[in-house]
């Protein structure tokens, strides 16, 4: 206080009394060379992995691409294309092959002149998938009534024939390809969600009997590979009902799918519902609302929307799982590439290697698109809490 | 309108909770039951009409057939079908066993190199992942078996192996070690192990209290002195029969099926990618001003990852590392796809077709792997309680 009051000119201390004149900012470190050296060589260990990395790119990079596009055979009618000669000493993928056989992959057997009801078909799973998806929807419930009461019924009658409107008969045995894994895959989600839904609330339920027996359900059912529960449903059930019930191969292995999924859905619901506080139910009572009315007006629609994501990784599951028909005798996409592959019209050195490829191809687009949507919903229902 | 003051409200029966709870219960239980009774009514006519028996007495009845690889003695003329059982499940233990070491190694080296500062090692961690956990499982062991494996070269042109093994389409041959007087020896190597696991579970208490032994150096000495001292006195010698190359066949030797590498590659990388996942967002779980606290604290990053991250992560970590597990054993049951002999293969493949007793045999298998879930889940939910941290 003192100080401050001493005037100025019999002080020894300096005060400055005009501002200092603007020094430009330090440059920050930048460039493509800074960014080399944080992220590519920041500790000599480090550096090491860098080269053994690039390394590893030189490696294989170069005969994928070589194999997959430059040295790979686009065209041709049979093995001959596919094998080494003198234009191509060393051929690369066979896609001539996928080509010839690409029709096999998408249908399987399906008779020629009926293939434009699978088409049919393939379309209006899409326009449900694209109603269900889209969050921002025109009248999603009635997008959600069309994907799990219309699309079903409407895909049976189409796909296995109806001769009273026209459409002759085809049996399943005659189904295959792309056809039928998103047979499984579709119907796998159609009964496992409201399934799952039911298990998760019966899990939760204060009903002992009711609680017990959806614990024991879906403990058992994830307690087992995927591959019994088909065994199960495939030897088992015909043995279950009467001889003139007995149910055809895909159906039974559709049973399988569906008692499956519905026990790994009933988990993603369930975690779904613990997310929902307790005071919402206790308000939902308060206004006198049921169990029901409290389930589908307050507590669902907020589970279920958290639960999107997961409903979406656990499709992803369930859709690599829908392979394993396979062991029962169904003709799924990879069961149609087994079979190609051994073809003696293209039996070549390259020829399993190219369906694998393209099987592989065409999995992960599919699985990868699905976890992108599901990043994506995550992301924007994460964007409440980023606030 | 009954308002008289004190009198209970007259709720009709069936309004009341609890007779509805019950209710709804009955009538679960009755159609459980008549579903049960359905099925039991038909599968009774089903068989008689079929002539297939019931009951396990096929579990002492002679095989009959062979399986390619057995680690109990088993030959097809004198072997049950019980016995064959014991071989698959055996073959399925030895390859989820084996695939969960595998599996965990390279997991944890994924999802630690995913948050690398090494933009290049994270982002190669990224697409390993990206790629492996969108194709499908049964694919991916196709592709080892029959483009990689069933690929390379036959018996004549077999690749040697460095120490006298030989590498074809027909699998792995390598040298056999054979040990003379080998009881003693295992039984010591047992006991070392158990040794081992004890100290370390006694020094986890006691390093709390600081006072800790060198972990590494007294865990190798009690794994490798008791089996070496036991060979000693017993007395036991090592030689190995080395794979002889024939016209047609390898003989002798310890030969690894093919099916079995490309089972046990194929499932070890498939659960890798998942590990890594659950390693990764085990470790981002734990909050930054941690790594932060080890670093003022001169901790240098290897040190912090050992000493701060991985123990606190660890308790995120082991709940999807559990799942993962027991997803790599149920999933070993895919070997039909290449024809490995595990317990599917043989049970639900070769026994079910020579028996046609289907339910027992599904549910035999069934309950198989539910005892190897269950018992999982029990031992890992144990360790997951011993890791947490007590919290003050």
């Amino acid at each position: 206080m003192t100080d401050l009051a001493m005037p100025a000119h019999k002080s020894v201390a300096f005060v400055r009394t005009t501002p200092a004149p603007r020094v430009p900012r330090p440059p920050l470190p930048g460039g493509p060379l800074h960014w080399v050296r944080t992220n590519l060589f920041p500790t000599p260990f480090n550096g090491l992995l860098t080269l053994l990395v690039v390394l590893l790119f030189v490696w294989t990079v170069p005969p994928l691409v070589r194999f997959l596009f430059i040295d790979a055979v686009w065209m041709g009618t049979s093995r001959d294309a596919c094998l080494p000669s003198a234009a191509n000493p060393d051929p690369g993928a066979c896609w001539a092959f996928v080509r010839t056989w690409f029709s096999f992959f998408i249908y399987g057997p399906y008779p020629m002149a009926e293939r434009w009801r699978v088409d049919v078909f393939f379309a209006l799973l899409a326009f449900g998938t694209a109603w269900l998806l889209w969050l921002d929807a025109p009248r999603r419930g009635l997008g959600a009534a069309f994907f799990f009461l219309v699309l079903p019924v409407v895909s049976f009658v189409l796909l296995s024939g109806f001769p009273a409107i026209g459409l002759p008969t085809v049996d399943t045995a005659s189904w295959g390809g792309l056809l039928v894994t998103l047979v499984v895959a579709s119907v796998g989600i159609v009964v496992s969600l409201p399934a799952g839904i039911l298990l998760a609330l019966g899990r939760r339920s204060t009903m002992p009997a009711v609680r017990l027996f959806s614990i024991g359900f879906i403990e058992l059912v994830r307690g087992v590979p995927l591959i019994t529960v088909l065994f199960m449903a495939s030897v088992m059930l015909p043995l279950f009902v009467p001889p003139a019930w007995s149910p055809d191969k895909l159906l039974r292995a559709l049973v399988g799918i569906a008692i499956f999924a519905s026990a790994y859905m009933a988990e993603v619901v369930r975690a779904g519902l613990q997310s929902i506080p307790k005071g919402q139910y206790e308000a939902a009572n308060a206004l006198g609302l049921g169990y029901w009315r409290t389930l589908g007006l307050v507590v669902l629609p907020q589970a279920l929307r958290v639960t999107i994501p997961n409903i979406v990784n656990n499709t992803i599951a369930l859709f690599k799982d829908t392979t394993l028909v396979f062991f029962v005798g169904i003709f799924d996409f990879l069961r149609t590439i087994e079979i190609a592959r051994v073809d003696p019209n293209w039996a070549t050195p390259v020829t399993s290697t190219t369906g694998y490829a393209f099987a592989a191809i065409f999995y992960f687009v599919a699985c990868h698109f699905m976890s992108r949507y599901a990043t994506g919903i995550e992301r924007r229902l994460a964007a409440g809490d980023r606030r | 309108m009954s308002r008289a003051g004190s009198a209970a409200p007259t709720v009709p029966l069936w309004r009341r909770p609890r007779v509805r709870s019950l209710l709804w219960q009955v009538l679960l239980c009755l159609a459980v039951a008549a579903l049960a009774w359905f099925a039991i009514v038909n599968v009774t006519e089903n068989l008689a009409r079929a002539k297939i028996a019931s009951g396990f007495g096929f579990w002492n009845v002679t095989a009959g057939f062979d399986i390619s690889q057995t680690l109990i003695a088993y030959s097809a003329q004198a072997s049950t079908y019980g016995r064959a059982f014991w071989v698959g499940l055996l073959n399925t233990l030895l390859v989820a066993g084996l695939g969960i070491v595998l599996a965990t190694a390279l997991g944890f080296t994924v999802g630690i190199a995913r948050l690398s500062q090494n933009y290049l090692v994270a982002k190669l961690a990224g697409w390993f992942v990206e790629l492996i956990r969108n194709i499908p499982l049964l694919l991916q062991l196709l592709f080892w078996y029959n483009a990689v494996l069933k690929a390379l070269p036959d018996i004549r042109g077999s690749i040697a192996v460095p120490g006298g093994g030989f590498l074809n389409n027909r699998g792995l041959f390598l040298p056999d070690p054979q040990v003379t007087a080998g009881g003693p020896v295992l039984a010591a190597l047992l006991g070392g192990l158990a040794a081992a696991v004890a100290f370390g579970l006694v020094r986890e208490r006691l390093g709390a209290l600081g006072r800790g032994a060198p972990r590494v150096v007294v865990t190798l000495l009690l794994i490798v002195t008791p089996p070496l001292v036991a060979a000693l006195v017993a007395g036991s010698t090592v030689s190995f029969t080395v794979p002889e190359m024939g016209r047609f066949n390898i003989r002798g030797g310890l030969e690894v099926l093919p099916e079995f590498v490309a089972l046990l590659l194929g499932l070890s990388i498939y659960t890798a990618a998942f590990i890594a996942e659950a390693v990764r967002a085990g470790l981002m779980a734990v909050p930054k001003g941690q790594t932060e606290a080890a670093h003022a604290l001169g901790l240098r990053r290897g040190a912090t990852l050992r000493l701060v991250i991985v123990p606190q992560a660890m308790r995120v970590i082991v709940p999807p590392l559990t799942n993962q597990y027991l997803n790599l054993t149920k999933n070993s049951s895919l070997a039909v796809a290449i024809g490995y002999p595990d317990l599917v293969q043989i049970f639900t493949g070769t026994v079910l077709n020579n028996t046609g007793q289907a339910i027992e045999v599904v549910v035999i298998t069934m309950a198989v792997y539910l005892t190897i879930s269950l018992a999982t889940s029990a031992l890992m939910n144990g360790y997951n309680a011993w890791i947490t941290p007590t919290e003050r």
